[in-house]
């Protein structure tokens, strides 16, 4: 009975992929509303962005530094970790998980609202592609922002490490640096920004699949907001892993 | 013209149409009725092709709907209206907007001149100067207003309306079918409404089908009405002893005339 359900909500999502990436009624239409999706997801989620990423940097840098306490393991590796746990896993993931809250459950409620108003039967009615309109501009407004904001989160968690080691003197300001400048993989960033993507694309489809096909009504709605968060985080963890079988 | 071809449709074992052959004429309003679970909905959602039928045909004048690819059903789509129960109008977007919506997306019409044509639509529907509000600053009576409106804006051969006077009061219910017959008079519109609303039935029921547990049991006009010996008819449409008293002094005065 699972395997069938699982096997129905794939090919159903499968569908509505291929729907939703079909030719759009009118180019300015679909870039208008995507540029509003860039807005509402981008810029809507920077500041949330912001502060876990420098709390993420903060707790690294004061963990690694305890753990290294009075071992041999020269102090300026503690910018080093925080860079690279940042860029690889921190920074990518976390921020998608957070995102996976913040932005899948709002898609997921906006879809699902419509779907219960009638909204989508009228633009069907009206002869508009709604799995396209709908959904397209969404998954490529986040697949182009959400990396942004991972790679800004990458950047402020580095800062945040540097605020909790330098600051109160845990290590000097050259030890740092010298730290964030050691045995840099420039493959790790672009490994970042598949995982950004990967994870974008993710997030933003399941969340308008589970809006898409709501039925019922508040606590339906409600239920497919939930379901989008924790199927998007699932997906997210699951990928990950596959992403650094595959970059690694 | 808009035919239905004995219609059967079912989900899972309930079957809610059982076997719908009818046609729905242009230049006048066509009304469904019928009590709660007969089947409108669903017959509406069939003809306007959001649901598919277990068997059977619909056709758009000769064109067989469901025989259609989607790209051909969005061209067909493109001339139909459609007003719904709750109006369905976009929240985030002013009265303006909603009407302009359809024209945005598939006219390549100037901004000036869309919005001339908001006017007109707005005019058409005696709603002057609202274009920069929003649904929820206007009344109910007036939503509706501006769900017509919308539904007209591309000249639709054929218009769809869902309940048109649910939640209204009775004199805004009679402006809305007034409207809504004139616009199908003057635009020669298949228009196709479902209803409950027996002021409907007897104010512009020019051609009412009548469903009962999914079957069509009576269809004619108006002026039929009084004196149809259908039962289902009379049990619904004069279901309280006040309508039923008022039916028998109606016929009395009609025989005394003649």
């Amino acid at each position: 009975m699972v395997v069938t359900n699982m096997l129905y909500n794939l090919g159903r999502y499968v569908n509505l992929l291929r729907d939703a990436f079909s030719r759009p009624e009118k180019f300015s239409m679909y870039y208008k509303e995507t540029m509003r999706q860039m807005d509402a997801i981008g810029v809507g989620s920077v500041f949330i962005v912001l502060l876990i990423s420098v709390f993420i940097g903060m707790v690294t840098a004061v963990q690694f530094a305890d753990q290294l306490g009075d071992s041999f393991v020269p102090s300026y590796y503690i910018g080093y970790i925080v860079r690279d746990i940042t860029i690889i896993e921190m920074a990518p993931t976390i921020t998608c998980l957070v995102l996976a809250g913040k932005v899948g459950s709002n898609l997921a409620a906006e879809i699902g609202g419509m779907r219960q108003k009638e909204h989508i039967d009228a633009m069907e009615i009206m002869g508009v592609n709604t799995a396209a309109y709908l959904i397209m501009p969404k998954i490529i407004a986040a697949v182009v922002v959400i990396p942004m904001l991972v790679a800004i989160s990458a950047f402020v968690s580095i800062i945040g490490g540097y605020i909790s080691t330098v600051l109160p003197g845990t290590i000097s300001h050259t030890e740092y640096v010298l730290g964030l400048r050691s045995f840099f993989v420039p493959r790790y960033v672009f490994m970042m920004f598949v995982k950004a993507a990967v994870f974008a694309f993710l997030l933003t489809s399941v969340s308008c699949y589970m809006g898409y096909y709501v039925k019922g009504g508040s606590i339906e709605l409600g239920q497919a907001s939930t379901n989008a968060v924790v199927v998007s985080d699932v997906l997210i963890l699951v990928f990950d892993f596959l992403i650094a079988l595959l970059l690694t | 013209m808009i035919r239905t071809e004995n219609i059967v449709k079912s989900f899972g074992d309930n079957d809610v149409l059982k076997g719908i052959t009818t046609e729905f004429y242009a230049g006048k309003p066509n009304l469904i009725i019928g009590s709660s679970g007969a089947g409108k909905t669903v017959l509406l959602k069939l003809l306007i092709g959001l649901f598919q039928p277990t068997s059977g045909k619909v056709y758009y004048d000769d064109i067989d709907l469901f025989s259609l690819s989607d790209e051909r059903l969005r061209e067909i789509r493109m001339k139909v209206g459609m007003l719904f129960q709750g109006n369905a109008l976009f929240d985030s977007m002013t009265v303006g907007e909603n009407i302009r919506f359809p024209m945005d997306m598939f006219t390549k019409m100037t901004l000036k001149e869309k919005e001339k044509r908001v006017d007109e639509c707005l005019e058409m529907v005696n709603m002057e100067g609202v274009n920069d509000r929003y649904p929820s600053e206007v009344s109910g009576g007036m939503q509706k207003r501006v769900g017509i409106a919308r539904a007209m804006v591309l000249e639709p051969k054929y218009l769809f309306c869902d309940e048109p006077n649910s939640g209204l009061d009775p004199k805004t219910s009679i402006l809305i079918d007034e409207l809504i017959c004139d616009l199908t008079t003057r635009n020669n519109i298949t228009t196709v409404i479902n209803t409950h609303d027996m002021n409907s039935v007897m104010g512009i029921g020019d051609n009412i089908v009548l469903l009962k547990d999914g079957n069509l049991v009576w269809q004619g006009d108006k002026t039929q009405v009084l004196e149809s010996k259908s039962s289902v008819l009379q049990d619904f449409i004069f279901a309280s002893p006040f309508l039923r008293r008022l039916r028998e002094d109606a016929l009395k005065q009609r025989h005394a005339q003649e």
